[in-house]
């Protein structure tokens, strides 16, 4: 029986070791890829063992070293970040499977040197979802920005170094500039860093001050991708597909949320967070940034753009849960982590699988393909249920608890934007399947004869991860029980 | 032996000096810069690990009493500044062999590895010692050197460069040795501590502010603090590679270490910053030094021209630690000091490789060399993040400090400006990692990765950058020691 506590610490390191063989295996991918797998699901497995350690109401901790006097690299597992955990190690399995034919069937090159630094950002995001303290999550989440760089820019070409300079630029100056600075004065405050039930800032400072640091935080996790601070994120759609799945649905945006949430419920505790100034008033930006997103994402004709700005719009979603400062709020907040990355990463393999078979990338271009590539575009359909937030696909879960929320915290005005919102997602996303299946190809569109269905392995994927996510319509247990683990710890 | 220890790492390399001259083999002499090297980082191990655990270690040279002889004092301050100079030292010297071999003429090289032994001792000397004019001495020493050392670069523009080092270091020097001849005037004496005994009697005539002046600005000229850093760009740009490598991590810091010692030691705080103030001239041109030279850094296209300025960046953040004049700041100044002396040095060395096989640090010679010299510009790579001061590299552990240390006094918009420096940082470095990864090298040239020599010491400090970076415990509790002694000797 091995220490609980090393768990955690292996849960980090198996990534890395992958990342590793890959290296040494790149020769051979064939062997590489199942390397990859086999370190991906012994991730998986692991990170799943813990899940039974919190039930029982343990807490495994690694602690490192002392990095300066008082600040440790250490790790600790709560249920959030193993909510987070579980959905990033699961979803890097089913990505590799659908990356094994995406690049080979797109004929990409450096190979290894994708999955290389994919296995590292997977490392990065674990090492985000374990942290025990504000410095060790600031540290894994700009190794996370620093290793995905070279998955942003993969095809080397002029438009790859323009979009990862806007991605490098965006996400360094907000985490740099804003982020650092809301840590640092955090830890004058407070006197420490760590992550603790119920907050650590409470009676420490004025409520301005209290909200400066607030406004710092949202601002300065950029990778949650609140307006003004978004656009890093269509740009990073110059890289291939399953950069966009694994990283831009769920991996780097999900551990900005990530860290919204934890900041807001382990550091301010959402009692504080309710009586701060700034609350009310971000709560509102992030309303903004939801309506915005979704009407910038109604005029992308580019399938993977549109995605993208629909991407923004829904991270807003968990980014106001947390806002809402209520139990509600932060339950579906957590939630949708888990519901958006299934539905979105669907709507990316879909997006992928069109571009490798029929190599076509925008909307307007994809009448009729539906016919021809069924399972691709059914996969889509139920995908874009689930970020609708319609049954029977989980996200209905989440944005029920999402609506709850706004109504216990008195505004139904953010209600109201709820529902605009997913009527705007309503039509944008269902427009894609519908035309697929409903319209006439163009003419000048050669998807006649040679188009098939996506090849095998990616096929499968979309096939995990669109049965998932209507499975968890009918079993949103798992999530909603590591939730209620979060808000009944912080209740006390 | 140990009781000789702090004159011992000062003589041994000064006797070293001429017998590399002598020797006039390029592979002896360089052996014998080896040999000094290693032995001047071992009495500074030695050195820095007996202060901290007995306190400040005093030695009369040639058993003279301290009044009427020079005494060598070693305290934390000054054991941490010989350990850098000494650690660089020792780095440089296996690194220069190949370096040298390709950048300067066979018959110069002995005088090469002379004026390199001389320029450590005076590096050296100026940090033990605990008499003032010695420490003019020992400037003069390493000051020579250095000119010796730049004007020995292949580029032809490096005596220009040198000659222009020449006159402003002299001017420098003049004005310290001004400085401290009023000071002896006031007070009868030249040891250090008698000097802060003695000053506070006569701290309130003319001479002493005017000594204090002088001293300033000598000492700020040789540290290169804006916007009397003209003569730096120039010399670290056209000087040989490893001479680069090893005055930018050295020299300023021995610069900055005199600012610490004069302002805290002999005047003391209060009369530094209390009566002249000199927190508002140093404050403001760290803060513009950090600003304008990282901004001139994003437009050079020689890489060892923006690492150049973006020194002169980064010695504004020690200068800023150090105007705070409090425990925090002092530790992120005093950190700050090996710090950037790990990351320049390694920048410094990486690009030392590249002029190794592409004989030139220009951008437009730099396309696709990420592919053609993986390791030496992964190396760049980290330095360049612990430059930016990404988390895990000892960049960031300064950032830490000195943001913690700005806002402990409610400076907000110095904090701002700390973080600014960081994104202008992120230019620059970007600059050159573009070129190196993202446009296609000329396959005709068939460059190749750089030789093991050059590559190991580089290494060495690039790992540094990350262990210092990850295990910071070591390295601050001796700054924040530092920092205390200075402050406790009011």
């Amino acid at each position: 029986m091995i220490d609980t506590n090393l768990v955690v610490g292996i849960c980090l390191l198996l990534p890395v070791l992958g990342a590793f063989l890959v290296l040494i295996l790149g020769s051979r991918p064939n062997v590489r890829e199942t390397a990859t797998l086999l370190t991906g699901g012994l991730t998986f497995w692991h990170v799943w063992g813990l899940l039974h350690h919190l039930r029982e109401g343990a807490r495994p901790r690694l602690e490192l070293l002392e990095i300066v006097p008082g600040v440790q690299l250490a790790f600790e597992v709560e249920p959030l970040g193993l909510l987070f955990a579980l959905v990033a190690s699961f979803l890097w399995i089913v990505t590799t499977l659908y990356a094994i034919g995406y690049m080979r069937g797109h004929h990409e090159k450096n190979q290894t040197r994708f999955f290389f630094f994919f296995a590292i950002a997977i490392a990065g995001a674990m090492g985000v979802a374990f942290s025990a303290n504000l410095f060790t999550l600031f540290a894994f989440y700009e190794i996370l920005t620093l290793c995905t760089f070279p998955l942003v820019t993969h095809h080397q070409t002029d438009e790859a170094r323009k979009a990862g300079r806007v991605y490098l630029g965006i996400l360094l100056t907000t985490s740099v500039a804003f982020q650092l600075l809301a840590i640092i004065w955090t830890w004058q405050l407070a006197d420490t860093v760590d992550f603790t039930e119920g907050g650590i800032l409470a009676g420490t400072a004025s409520n301005g001050v209290l909200s400066a640091i607030l406004v710092l935080f949202v601002f300065g996790v950029g990778k949650a991708a609140v307006m003004p601070f978004h656009r890093w994120l269509p740009a990073a759609m110059v890289a291939p597909t399953p950069v966009s799945a694994l990283l831009h649905a769920v991996a780097v945006v999900k551990a900005g949320v990530f860290t919204v949430l934890k900041v807001a419920v382990y550091v301010f505790g959402i009692d504080l967070l309710g009586t701060l100034a700034a609350t009310t008033w971000l709560a509102w930006v992030a309303a903004a940034t939801i309506i915005l997103a979704s009407l910038v994402a109604f005029q992308k004709d580019n399938l993977k753009a549109r995605l993208a700005y629909s991407t923004i719009s829904q991270l807003s979603y968990i980014v106001l849960g947390a806002l809402l400062a209520n139990e509600w709020g932060v339950i579906g907040g957590g939630m949708h982590i888990a519901m958006h990355a299934f539905g979105k990463i669907t709507l990316f393999f879909a997006a992928g699988a069109v571009l490798v078979v029929a190599h076509e990338k925008d909307i307007s271009r994809m009448h009729g393909l539906g016919r021809t590539m069924p399972i691709t575009f059914g996969a889509f359909f139920v995908g874009s249920l689930s970020i609708i937030g319609l049954p029977p696909a989980g996200g209905s879960w989440s944005k029920w608890f999402l609506g709850m929320g706004t109504l216990e915290a008195g505004q139904v005005g953010l209600l109201a934007v709820l529902m605009l919102s997913s009527l705007l997602s309503l039509y944008y996303l269902l427009e894609v399947p519908v035309k697929a299946f409903f319209f006439r190809p163009p003419d000048d569109a050669h998807h006649g004869k040679g188009i098939k269905e996506a090849p095998l392995p990616s096929l499968i994927a979309i096939g995990i991860t669109a049965s998932a996510t209507v499975g968890f319509f009918f079993w949103p247990d798992l999530w909603h029980e590591l939730m209620t683990m979060v808000v009944s710890g912080v209740g006390q | 032996m140990t009781y000789h220890l702090p004159v011992l790492l000062v003589v041994v390399p000064l006797v070293a000096a001429p017998i590399a001259a002598l020797l006039n083999r390029p592979r002896l002499s360089w052996a014998v810069a080896v040999a000094a090297t290693l032995w001047a980082l071992y009495a500074a191990l030695e050195l820095l690990s007996q202060t901290m655990a007995a306190g400040a270690i005093h030695y009369e040279l040639g058993g003279w009493p301290a009044p009427y002889g020079i005494e060598y004092v070693v305290d934390p301050v000054n054991a941490w500044v010989v350990v850098i100079v000494a650690l660089i030292g020792a780095l440089v010297a296996p690194y220069a062999r190949v370096s040298v071999e390709r950048e300067i003429t066979e018959d110069r090289i002995p005088l090469f590895y002379a004026a390199f032994i001389l320029c450590l001792t005076g590096l050296l000397g100026i940090a033990v010692t605990g008499d003032v004019f010695n420490v003019f001495v020992f400037l003069e020493i390493s000051s020579l050197s250095a000119y010796a050392l730049i004007a020995l670069g292949s580029d032809r523009r490096a005596l220009t460069a040198s000659f222009q080092y020449l006159i402003m270091g002299s001017v420098g020097a003049t004005f310290i040795v001004i400085g401290i001849g009023l000071m002896y005037v006031m007070t009868g004496t030249l040891n250090m501590a008698d000097l802060a005994d003695r000053l506070p009697e006569v701290s309130g005539t003319r001479t002493i502010p005017v000594a204090f002046t002088f001293l300033t600005v000598g000492i700020t000229l040789k540290l290169a603090l804006f916007p009397l850093h003209l003569w730096l760009p120039n010399a670290y740009t056209y000087a040989p590679s490893a001479v680069t490598a090893f005055i930018a991590s050295t020299a300023t810091k021995v610069g900055v270490y005199l600012l610490l010692r004069f302002f805290f030691t002999i005047f003391g705080v209060t009369f530094s910053f209390d009566v002249m103030q000199l927190d508002r001239i140093l404050m403001p041109l760290a803060l513009i030094a950090i600003v304008t030279m990282s901004l001139v850094a994003i437009y050079q296209e020689n890489v060892k021209r923006l690492l150049a300025y973006s020194s002169v960046a980064q010695i504004g953040y020690m200068v800023l630690g150090i105007s705070f004049a409090s425990v925090l700041g002092l530790t992120a100044g005093i950190l700050h000091l090996f710090n950037h002396a790990l990351m320049k040095g390694a920048l410094f060395m990486s690009m030392g490789c590249v002029m190794y096989r592409v004989g030139s640090v220009r951008l437009e010679r730099m396309n696709g060399l990420g592919r053609a010299m993986p390791w030496t510009m992964a190396a760049f790579v980290v330095g360049g993040l612990s430059l930016i001061g990404v988390p895990l590299t000892v960049g960031f552990i300064s950032k830490w400090y000195l943001v913690q240390a700005a806002l402990e006094q409610g400076m907000w918009p110095v904090a701002g400006v700390v973080l600014l420096g960081s994104l202008l940082a992120l230019m620059y470095v970007w600059k050159v990692v573009e070129v190196a990864y993202f446009r296609e090298a000329d396959p005709e040239l068939g460059i190749s990765e750089a030789p093991l020599s050059l590559l190991v010491p580089t290494w060495v400090l690039v790992l540094g950058n990350l262990y210092f970076g990850i295990n910071a415990s070591d390295s601050v509790g001796i700054a924040t020691r530092a920092a205390e002694v200075l402050l406790g000797a009011l």
